[in-house]
């Protein structure tokens, strides 16, 4: 609030209802899909008829396969979980190291490398995907070519999502992880030196400890934005599907509301994650 | 003394080295490589069964087809029209959150901004289908009001993929918008109200120079999601959404036209880059920052 400024009447009220408006905006399709994930009709769309947990549980008489005896639809979670935690392993990782040679190191065309590291933010995640599925096909090509060897792991599948999503998480990591390690007091390194530590124990008790949090925060962001990536992973996807892509085809072919099921499975989920980090990072700030 | 310092520099060395190693393999192998292998192959033309020249025929293809360049000059226009969107939407409650919003009435406002995008743009783009679509949610209830005479399609038109892509681009918009209104000083705005000013040239010739940096982050950053984005518009609009990034999909996926494909990435990217610079430019600003702001 801006405390000297007169404000009439009507133009507070008028910002009310916009911010209001915004915010219904905002969450309307979320309760949509909430709602319709309990709705005992085969599509979900309007009218009510009832309220159902078919569509979690299933019911065979009707017809209906609940989100829980999906197996293809759980296959496709497990698959997107353990993407997902690769992504988040290897980012967080090469995240790091990029932040201590950022922060700490000193050598010439450190500028230009720093640079270079925020690229993959501003390149679209659709030519990222074609880029290394290009990239990795030649690489297999030669592979057969020269030494008659099947380089499968380069060929679309899980080990190239990883590397896809990977290919821009890493520059998010480490963002997240050198914007914290930017405000870590040095003299806290220099006197566990003189106290005679070592430069590893320093890093190992000292440094790491403190970046903790950050260490933590970019990997469950890395985790999140794995797991809800499409532009990459469409591209690059082999014979296991993730998530979002499963669902993206069975939204084009008209779903059944155990996509709204498994939706709000997903809502419940990274609210859960986020609010705990919040909580998390709270304490962090406060200690 | 000297063997101790030659071993502190190669040890120095070393780290360095272990430093460098994930950096230049993640750089190199997964962006610099890949990308040059891209140009490559979209300046090459097949002649025959595994023999290719080089040429510049995939270029000459994407001009001299007219659906090509049309859907990408469509592409352009409608995600700069989404981006001016997302800014016109967004500004009055990023000022909300930023001014006049007060402790944790301001950080409730500002979770509630965040909760959707923690979501996946599947779910969301979900939601808008069930809410758009003929036997959808609104369409019913424009039909029971009396509206319409019957529930009209909503879904594959420009303005739904449109609404759907200004959706999925208000956070990235709200977060550098509140970042830099944040820091604008409220007695310029009440100096500048005592000196006569009135709502609109207080808004352009002390808030909106301001928020400038702000406003550049959020639309660099809008327009290049809005541009790359494949989920909305082929959801949201269809057969009809002619959107870039699908073509690319059809040539690299469909097609198996790896070549042609090649060619429409780069000029995909090109468009993108050259706007990230363009914006850059005009605000003078540096590209570390911008990424830092969003």
């Amino acid at each position: 609030m801006i405390p000297g400024l007169p404000r009439s009447g009507w133009l507070r009220a008028a910002t009310l209802l916009y911010v209001v408006a915004f915010f219904i905006f905002l969450f309307l399709p979320l309760a949509v899909v909430a709602v319709f994930a309990f709705n005992d009709a085969p599509y979900p769309a309007p009218p009510w008829r009832g309220f159902t947990l078919d569509w979690f549980l299933g019911n065979d008489s009707a017809g209906r396969v609940g989100l829980f005896h999906d197996a293809e639809l759980l296959g496709s979670i497990w698959t997107s979980f353990v993407v997902a935690l690769w992504v988040a392993a290897l980012s967080v990782l090469v995240g790091t190291a990029n932040a201590l040679l950022i922060e700490r190191a000193r050598f010439r065309g450190k500028g230009a490398l720093s640079m270079l590291m925020l690229t993959p933010l501003v390149i679209p995640g659709v030519i990222l995907g074609i880029s290394i599925l290009a990239f990795a096909s030649r690489v297999a090509d030669l592979c057969s070519d020269l030494f008659g060897v099947e380089a499968d792991i380069l060929r679309p599948g899980l080990p190239l999502v990883v590397l896809g999503q990977f290919s821009y998480l890493a520059a998010i990591a480490t963002l997240t992880i050198g914007a914290r390690l930017k405000r870590f007091d040095r003299d806290l390194e220099d006197a566990a030196l003189n106290l005679g530590a070592s430069r590893a124990a320093t890093l190992w008790h000292i440094t790491l400890p403190y970046l903790g949090p950050a260490l933590i925060g970019s990997a469950a962001i890395a985790f999140l934005m794995s797991f809800e990536d499409f532009n990459t992973t469409l591209m690059l996807v082999g014979s296991d599907t993730p998530l979002t892509i499963m669902m993206y085809g069975r939204m084009r072919e008209g779903a059944t509301p155990v996509l709204n099921a498994v939706s709000l499975f997903l809502m419940v989920a990274s609210a859960a994650l986020a609010l705990l980090l919040m909580r998390r990072s709270r304490r962090a700030d406060a200690a | 003394m000297r063997e101790g310092a030659a071993e502190a520099a190669g040890y120095r060395r070393l780290v360095l080295a272990l430093l460098l190693a994930p950096a230049l393999l993640w750089l190199l192998l997964l962006i610099i490589l890949p990308h040059l292998d891209l140009a490559l192959l979209s300046l090459r033309e097949r002649a025959g069964p595994g023999k290719y020249v080089s040429s510049l025929a995939q270029y000459r293809n994407f001009f001299r087809e007219p659906l090509y360049w049309h859907v990408f000059a469509r592409t352009a226009v409608l995600a700069a029209l989404a981006t001016a969107l997302t800014l016109l939407v967004a500004f009055p409650v990023a000022w909300s959150i930023a001014k006049l919003a007060r402790g944790r009435q301001r950080a409730l406002l500002l979770l509630l901004c965040l909760i959707p995008f923690w979501v996946s743009e599947t779910v969301r783009t979900l939601g808008w289908m069930i809410l758009l679509r003929e036997s959808g949610v609104l369409p019913a209830l424009l039909a029971r009001l009396g509206l319409t005479a019957q529930p009209v399609e909503l879904l594959y038109h420009d303005a739904t993929i449109l609404v759907g892509l200004v959706y999925s681009s208000l956070l990235f918009m709200m977060v550098p918008l509140i970042g830099s209104l944040e820091s604008l000083d409220n007695s310029l705005i009440e100096a500048a109200y005592d000196l006569g000013g009135k709502g609109w040239s207080i808004l352009w010739h002390i808030i909106i120079p301001h928020a400038a940096p702000g406003i550049t982050a959020g639309c660099i950053v809008v327009f290049m999601l809005t541009l790359g984005n494949y989920l909305t518009p082929t959801l949201l609009g269809g057969k009809n959404s002619l959107w870039f990034t699908e073509q690319i999909y059809t040539q690299f996926i469909t097609r198996f036209n790896w070549e042609q494909g090649a060619a429409f990435g780069f000029l995909l990217l090109a468009l993108s880059s050259a706007m990230v610079w363009l914006g850059l430019k005009l605000s003078r600003q540096s590209f570390g920052d911008v990424m830092r702001r969003v």
